[in-house]
Parts: structure tokens; sequence; C-alpha cells
């Protein structure tokens, strides 16, 4: 029932919406609403099968949600092109920071506190 | 005419109809540079400048795509709560992992931001750029980006995980496949785990779960930098 998951994804988007709004907008309230909503599927207020559909239609493509996004660089053309140096050192040194850092921390803690050995 | 050019379908149908050759030529050629995001946003652009519709116009027309970005980031919830399995007796590792590359990246951006002498305007736009895009964009705004801005360099890092992560990953001896899922997609959100979905089903799921993970962290991060700084 597509229609059900849609009620249910738009509510929590409301819900987290709402706590957004007063905890002072220091949080987006689609990223409220997902929290919520996973909270909700674990403690099973709301049944996955119900908003499974609509979930995977709306994830599966949302690459093209990006594309108004990028678009958007028409309007801020002269800013990049001022500070396109910076902006391309700063994306790969930080991109490649964070896969070491996040790989090298797993990997030592995987190997020194996880004792059941599920690496191959 | 102009009312037809310029109308809400008319509009949806450009991004729709670019993004779809995008996917089309990708099939194709299979090279990362041609991600259909990239191929969509320059065949619309060019069609914009041919068809001398401005920003404004076209920001008016495309106004569903960006609402339905909303629905989307709650619809993560699900996929989040769908992988959680993976994460079982790991815990505490891949919460450590994820929180402390989130702080990484976030740290790394505004130092060397500084470091480069740019605009808070930038260094806010490039702040959530490991985020997923549809997390990545609300929140460029709410820290007084330029989500245009944060689109692009969202896209680049994507792309540059996925192109030279996995090598990054053999030469720093990163082998364990739940680390490099976690760092494909913690560093690069989506497409980097569609490059950890090459390497493996394990490495997948996990990058999968790390896109979420990390789409937190970095929200609940930039909120305690913003207090601090």
């Amino acid at each position: 029932m597509i229609l059900k998951g849609v009620f249910i994804i738009l509510a929590f988007y409301m819900l987290g919406n709402l706590i957004s709004y007063l905890i002072g907008g220091i949080i987006p309230g689609s990223v409220c609403g997902m929290i919520l909503l996973f909270v909700a599927l674990c403690l099973r207020i709301v049944k996955p099968e119900s908003v499974r559909s609509v979930a995977r239609a709306l994830t599966q493509n949302m690459a093209v949600l990006f594309v108004p996004a990028g678009v958007g660089i028409m309007a801020q053309y002269d800013l990049i092109a001022q500070n396109w140096v910076g902006i391309m050192t700063i994306t790969i040194v930080c991109t490649l920071l964070v896969l070491i850092t996040t790989g090298w921390i797993t990997q030592y803690l995987d190997k020194h506190f996880n004792k059941k050995d599920t690496n191959n | 005419m102009n009312n037809i050019i310029q109308s809400t379908p008319a509009m949806l149908l450009l991004v729709i109809g670019s993004y779809y050759i995008g996917t089309l030529l990708y099939r194709r050629l299979h090279s990362a540079w041609l991600h259909p995001v990239a191929v969509g946003m320059l065949l619309t652009l060019v069609a914009l400048l041919l068809l001398g519709i401005d920003y404004p116009t076209f920001q008016a027309g495309t106004a569903f795509l960006d609402f339905l970005l909303g629905p989307t980031v709650v619809a993560l919830g699900y996929l989040l709560y769908e992988q959680i399995e993976h994460l079982r007796g790991r815990e505490i590792t891949i919460f450590i992992a994820t929180i402390t590359g989130a702080f990484i990246g976030i740290a790394s951006v505004i130092l060397l931001g500084h470091l480069f002498g740019l605009d808070a305007k930038l260094i806010a736009s490039l702040q959530p750029k490991s985020a997923t895009m549809p997390i990545a964009l609300p929140l460029s705004e709410q820290l007084g980006g330029l989500p245009a801005i944060t689109a692009i360099v969202v896209f680049l890092t994507g792309i540059i995980g996925s192109l030279i992560g996995p090598w990054v990953l053999d030469k720093c001896g990163i082998t364990n496949p739940i680390a490099r899922g976690l760092a494909l997609g913690s560093a690069s959100h989506g497409i980097g785990t569609s490059r950890a979905i090459e390497l493996g089903a394990l490495e997948g799921a996990v990058s999968g779960l790390a896109i979420g993970l990390t789409g937190i962290a970095i929200s609940l991060l930039s909120v305690l930098t913003n207090w601090v700084l």
C-alpha cells in the first residue's frame, strides 16, 4: 500500500521539522525525521513493510534530485572561479584524510577489540 | 510560448531528461567522471543557456524536486534500519570510527579553509561535503553556505573517493573489508558506496550504513563546532 508509506514518511518529515523548530533549527528537519523514523522502526512502532516500497523508490532515484542544486553553480560562477585552487585542494586533501582515518581506526579497533574473527 | 518553455513540466522534463541521458551514457561507457549527475547538470546548464532561461525561473520550476530531498532523507532512516544488522558486535568500533572521521572532515575543512583564506561562506559550503547530498544541502544552508557550491563539492568528494579510494586504502595497508567499506561510505557517501559494492558485498553493506551514520554525525558535529567557534 503505497499511500500508507507516503503518509508515514511525510508524517515523520513534519515531526522532524517540528523538532528542528523547537531546537532552534540547528539540525535540519529532514535529518531529525530520519533519526525518528529509524528509532520508530527499531522500537517496532512502525512496521518496516509499511514504508519499504516508498523508501526504496525515493532513495534509489535520489541522484536526480541533486541536478537542480548543481545547476545553481550558474549563479555562483564568479565565486568558484576566484577560489577554485583552494576549493579543489581542500576537497581532495580532506576527503583522503577522512578515508584514511576512518579506515585505519576501524581496522585497528576491529583487530584489537572484536574477538569474533569475521575478517575474511 | 515562453510560458510553456518556462513552466514547471518543461523544467522537470529538462532535469529528468538530462539525468536520464546521463544514466544511458554511464551504462555504455562506465567512467566515474561521466556520472549521471555530472552529465545531467551539464546538459541542463547548456539547455538553460541556449534557451535563455535564467536561474530564478529554473529554480521556481524545479521546486518540486527540491521538496523531495526532504522525504528522501527521512527515507534514509529506513535504509539505516535495514543495514543495522551489519553493526552487531561492532557498535563501538563503528561509532568511534564514524564520529572521528566526521570530526576530522569538518576540522580539516575549517583549518585548511582559513589557511587558503577562503571566506566564511565558502568554508560553510565545504564543511558538510562528506555527508550524503540530501543532508549536505540543507546543512550548508543552515551553516550560512551556498548549496550550489556544496552540491559541486559533494559530488567531487564522491568521485575522488570512488576513483582513488581503494588504491589509497591499499597503500595505507587497510585490508579489513569492514574498514574499507566504512571508510569509502564515510568519506564519499553514495558514490563511494557504489564503488564499495564493486569491492564486495560486505564492503557495500557497511558502506551503506556509513552514509546514514556519517550524515547524522556531521549534522550534530556541525552544530557543536558552530557553538565553539
